[in-house]
């Protein structure tokens, strides 16, 4: 068994990685983290061997470009002495106070909970995807659940 | 936490689909395509045609399933396959002129790396037969160094992994036979011809 060709990876990836990175990272960023996510697969792709559980795969490098986006972002947001509300207009599809929400999980819990959630990954998978511990991976999902409650609590 | 499902993006397909389709740019600036695919219009119907930085590297026609094209592909140059149209504007650009009438020859660089030993010496030798003219399976095992391969030369160009663009419906039995085709004989002889060989 050899590789699939990455066209038909990505053909069948595209989604999956697309609805992670609308609901971590933006729909506005989601374009240009799709891009380094597949750019950085196929950079790494040839080595793979053959059989890997390439959505698994794939998500890995999806996170870790969501979570360094929301460094990058979390960063450069600092120094500024007006940041202008953030346009939530990005929100995929309305539920702007939910989204709003998730955005300002800490990069990693935003991560669990939209793999878990959104995803419906099992925690395994989540897991596999943070390139952490299981156990791990249910806590921060466990820690975001809480400050989404407590938030939405809040604003209603 | 079920309203969290309301995240999902209602048209993640069609926008997926837009990415994907800038990918292969931001490849080919990386470096990273090594193989770029597109489908050009013939009289046969859509052909796959794919280059590598070498040149083109194949050309199959409407009958080879496309996912089996590419997967020969992905095994034997590397698995970076990626459609990549604007790669092969010239290759389409070329293949219409000739079916149009305008062209009789192909100023393309080819890679035969999907060829091996004999196979490569015989397309080789099928390349510099000109448009118009026909040779023999005889003659072409000669010119490949092999003066009593006609039946391995006719094996050889039957795996011709880019026919129009490299000849081998130039060749016909000694005797004047048509010979075979790996795109069947009644494509071969169309091509035939379309170049006045027939």
């Amino acid at each position: 068994m050899s590789l699939p060709p990455f066209s038909a990876f990505l053909e069948e990836h595209r989604v999956v990685v697309y609805r992670f990175l609308a609901a971590t990272v933006g729909r506005d960023h989601a374009d240009d983290c799709f891009q380094e996510t597949f750019l950085s697969a196929l950079r790494a792709y040839p080595k793979l061997r053959p059989g890997a559980n390439l959505r698994a795969w794939v998500l890995t490098i999806a996170t870790r470009k969501a979570i360094d986006h929301g460094r990058r972002r979390g960063r450069a947001a600092v120094p500024m002495a007006e940041v202008p509300e953030r346009a939530v207009a990005e929100a995929p599809d309305g539920e702007p106070e939910l989204w709003r929400a998730v955005q300002e999980l800490p990069p990693m819990q935003r991560a669990a909970v939209v793999h878990r959630y959104v995803l419906d990954l099992p925690y395994a998978d989540v897991a596999l995807a943070l390139g952490c511990s299981e156990e791990a991976a249910r806590a921060s999902a466990h820690e975001a659940r809480k400050k989404l409650r407590a938030t939405l609590r809040e604003e209603r | 936490m079920n309203e969290l499902k309301r995240l999902r993006v209602r048209d993640a397909d069609r926008a997926s689909a837009a990415a994907a389709a800038l990918l292969a740019e931001e490849a080919e600036r990386a470096g990273l395509l090594d193989v770029a695919f597109a489908t050009a219009p013939s009289p046969f119907g859509d052909l796959l045609v794919a280059t590598t930085r070498r040149g083109l590297v194949r050309l199959a026609y409407p009958n080879e399933p496309v996912d089996e094209v590419l997967t020969e592909l992905s095994g034997s140059v590397s698995p970076r396959v990626l459609e990549a149209p604007g790669r092969l504007d010239e290759v389409r650009r070329e293949l219409e002129e000739y079916f149009e009438g305008g062209r009789q020859r192909f100023d393309l660089r080819v890679d035969l790396s999907l060829t091996r030993g004999f196979t490569t010496r015989v397309l080789r030798a099928a390349a510099r037969i000109p448009f118009g003219k026909v040779s023999t399976y005889r003659e072409v095992a000669g010119r490949a160094g092999s003066p009593r391969g006609s039946r391995a030369a006719g094996n050889a160009l039957g795996s011709n992994p880019i026919p129009i663009v490299v000849p081998c419906h130039r060749v016909l039995h000694t005797g004047g036979g048509l010979g075979g085709y790996t795109g069947g004989v009644e494509r071969k002889r169309f091509l035939l011809s379309l170049e006045g060989a027939m």
